[in-house]
C-alpha cells in the first residue's frame, strides 16, 4: 500500500469517527445525520431482511443498460462525427455546452412519452452519459499518433487491421476514462430520474425514507449509493491505469 | 542475418526516381505548395544513401513518395523494377522520425508485431524477434514496456521490428532526430553494423551533415523547397566502418564540399519559412 493510500484511508476513517462521535455527543442532531455506524447497521439490516434487493437490482439493471447503450452510443456517434469533420464542427459547441443543459428537466415529457417504467429511466441516465462518451471518443481519435498510420501502411494493413491491431489498442486509456464517466453519470441519472419519478430502485427508497423521516435508513441507503460508485471506479481504474501509465512514457505526450 | 534476395538476375540499380515531383494542394483552385522534385536517381543496391538538406526542402516527402507512403504527383519511382505508386511494396521497411512503438506491447512484441499480422510462423517468429532483440542490444529489456526506455532504446526496438520484416530496402526518416549528438554516433555504429550485417540497400534521410558523412557511401545534398538534387558526394568509405571515421582527414573535405552546396539553400529556406510566417501573419 502506497503513503498516499494510507493518507487517504486515514482521511476518511478520521472523518468518519469526528461524524461518529459528533452524531453520539448530540452535538449534530439524529434526524439531521446518522451516525455512520447505524448507517452500516442499517444498510446490513435492509440487506439481511432482502427488502432492498428488488430495488437494488432494477437500479443496477438501469444503470448497467445505461451503461453499454451510452458507451456503444457514444463510441459510434464519436466515430461518425470524427469521420465528417464539418459536421464534428457544427456539433462541437453543442457537445462542449452540454453539461450546462438540466437533463432531468426533461424527464417528466420523457415519462409522459414512455410512461413510468424504467425507459424513462434509462433513457435519462443515457442522456446524461452518453456525451462523455462521445468526446472520449473524439479525443483518442485525434490522439492517435499519425506516425502509426505510417506504420500500418508500411505492413499494408487493411482498414480493418489498422483499427483493430493499432487504433483500438492506442485509444483504449481515453475509452476507458470515457466508460468511466458513463459510469459516473449512468449512477447520477438514474438515482436523479429514480428520486423524481419511480416506484421502485434505490433512489426511490432514498426519497421514501427521507419523506417518512426515516433517517438511518435514508443515509444507510446512500451509503449503499457511496460504496457502488466506488467499487465500479475501483473496477474500472485497475484497466485504465495499466494502459495510462504505458501511454505515457511516448515521446511528445 | 543475410537478407533473402528474391530469385532471378537482380538489377544493380535496386530503386530509381525519374522526374519525379509531389505538389500538396491546388484543391478546388487553392494554392498549389510545390514540395519537391523534379528528382531524378538511381539507388544502387546495397548502398548506404544519405539525404540531406535544409529544414521543409521536402525530404520526408521524398521519402514517403519512395516508400510508396504517398504517390507522385508526376514522374516514376520503381524498386526492383516494379513501379511503386501510393502502396509500400514488398521488401521495404521503413523506420519514422517519430516514436513508433507500441506503447501496450513489450520491446519482444513490438518486434514481434509486424511478423504476427504477417502470417508468419510462431517458430521462426520467435527465432528472428530474438535474434534481432540480441542484435540491437536489447535481451535484457525484451519484458520491459516503451515508457520503461530511453528514446535511443525505443527508437532501437522500431529498427529491430522493421529487421525482422528482412527488408531488401530500409528507409529511415531521420531516426535519430530526437536523440543528443554522443547517442546518434553510437546508433550510426549499430546502423552501420546492421547495413553490413543485413546486406540491405538503406536510405537515410537527415538533417546532420555529420550523420550523413559518417554512415553514407554516397550522400545527396538537396536545394530549398521545392527540393532537387544538387549534389550527390560520393565519400569512397570502405564498408568496415564506424563513427571514428570522423577523425579521419577525407571527411573535412566531404563535409565542405557539402556546405558549400547547403549553406546557401538553408538561408533560402530560412528566408521561406519567414516570408510563410509573414504571410500567415498577414492572412
Amino acid at each position: 500500500m502506497t503513503a498516499v493510500r494510507k493518507r487517504q484511508i486515514a482521511l476518511v476513517g478520521g472523518l468518519l469517527l469526528v461524524i461518529e462521535f459528533l452524531c453520539r455527543v448530540g452535538l449534530v442532531h439524529k434526524t439531521t445525520l446518522a451516525p455512520p455506524s447505524v448507517m452500516l447497521a442499517t444498510l446490513a439490516d435492509e440487506f439481511a431482511s432482502g427488502r432492498i434487493l428488488p430495488d437494488l437490482g432494477e437500479t443496477l439493471i438501469c444503470i448497467l443498460a445505461s451503461t453499454i447503450i451510452a458507451t456503444i452510443g457514444g463510441f459510434v456517434v464519436g466515430l461518425v462525427l470524427n469521420s465528417f469533420p464539418r459536421l464534428r464542427d457544427a456539433v462541437r459547441p453543442i457537445l462542449a455546452s452540454y453539461y450546462s443543459i438540466p437533463i432531468f428537466a426533461f424527464y417528466p415529457a420523457l415519462a409522459a412519452i414512455l410512461g413510468l417504467g424504467i425507459a424513462p429511466i434509462i433513457i435519462t441516465a443515457v442522456l446524461n452519459s452518453i456525451v462523455g462518451m462521445i468526446i472520449a471518443t473524439e479525443d483518442a481519435l485525434d490522439r492517435f499518433p499519425r506516425v502509426l498510420v505510417k506504420l500500418a501502411r508500411t505492413h499494408r494493413f487493411t482498414w480493418w487491421q489498422q483499427a483493430l491491431h493499432l487504433q483500438l489498442p492506442a485509444m483504449l486509456p481515453n475509452l476507458l476514462g470515457g466508460v468511466k464517466l458513463v459510469v459516473a453519470y449512468s449512477f447520477i441519472g438514474v438515482i436523479g430520474s429514480e428520486f423524481l419519478m419511480a416506484a421502485i430502485g434505490v433512489g426511490y427508497q432514498i426519497s421514501y425514507s427521507y419523506n417518512e423521516f426515516n433517517v438511518p435508513r435514508m443515509y444507510g441507503l446512500m451509503l449503499l449509493v457511496v460504496i457502488l460508485v466506488a467499487l465500479a471506479n475501483l473496477l474500472l481504474n485497475v484497466p485504465e491505469r495499466r494502459f495510462a501509465s504505458r501511454a505515457m512514457g511516448r515521446r511528445g505526450e | 542475418m543475410a537478407v533473402p534476395q528474391p530469385v532471378g538476375v537482380l538489377p544493380e540499380i535496386h530503386a530509381e526516381c525519374r522526374d519525379l515531383v509531389r505538389n500538396f494542394g491546388g484543391i478546388a483552385g487553392g494554392h498549389v505548395i510545390e514540395a519537391m522534385g523534379p528528382i531524378t536517381l538511381e539507388i544502387r543496391r546495397g548502398e548506404f544513401f544519405s539525404v540531406i538538406g535544409p529544414s521543409g526542402c521536402g525530404k520526408s516527402t521524398f521519402m514517403d513518395v519512395l516508400a510508396g507512403l504517398t504517390p507522385p504527383t508526376s514522374g516514376t519511382v520503381t524498386f526492383e523494377g516494379l513501379p511503386v505508386r501510393g502502396t509500400v511494396p514488398d521488401g521495404v521497411g521503413a523506420v519514422f522520425q517519430e516514436d513508433a512503438s507500441l506503447p501496450w506491447l513489450n520491446v519482444w512484441d513490438n518486434v514481434a508485431f509486424s511478423l504476427r499480422h504477417d502470417g508468419t510462423d510462431p517458430a521462426e517468429i520467435k527465432r528472428r524477434v530474438d535474434e534481432a532483440v540480441a542484435f540491437m542490444g536489447l535481451r535484457q529489456f525484451a519484458k520491459a514496456y516503451p515508457n520503461q526506455l530511453s528514446g535511443g532504446m525505443r527508437q532501437r526496438t522500431c529498427i529491430a521490428r522493421t529487421m525482422v520484416m528482412r527488408p531488401r530496402m530500409i528507409l529511415l526518416d531521420e531516426p535519430f532526430a530526437a536523440l543528443d549528438a554522443q547517442t546518434r554516433l553510437l546508433m550510426g555504429d549499430e546502423l552501420l553494423r546492421l547495413w553490413r550485417e543485413t546486406g540491405a540497400t538503406v536510405v537515410l534521410i537527415t538533417h546532420a551533415l555529420d550523420e550523413a558523412v559518417m554512415l553514407s557511401d554516397r550522400i545527396g545534398a538537396m536545394s530549398a523547397r521545392p527540393g532537387r538534387f544538387l549534389d550527390i558526394v560520393e565519400t569512397g568509405w570502405p564498408r568496415e566502418r564506424d563513427s571514428s571515421i570522423l577523425a579521419r582527414a577525407e571527411v573535412g573535405a566531404v563535409s565542405s564540399r557539402l556546405w558549400g552546396v547547403l549553406r546557401e539553400e538553408s538561408q533560402k529556406a530560412l528566408d521561406q519559412s519567414g516570408r510563410l510566417a509573414a504571410a500567415r501573419e498577414g492572412s
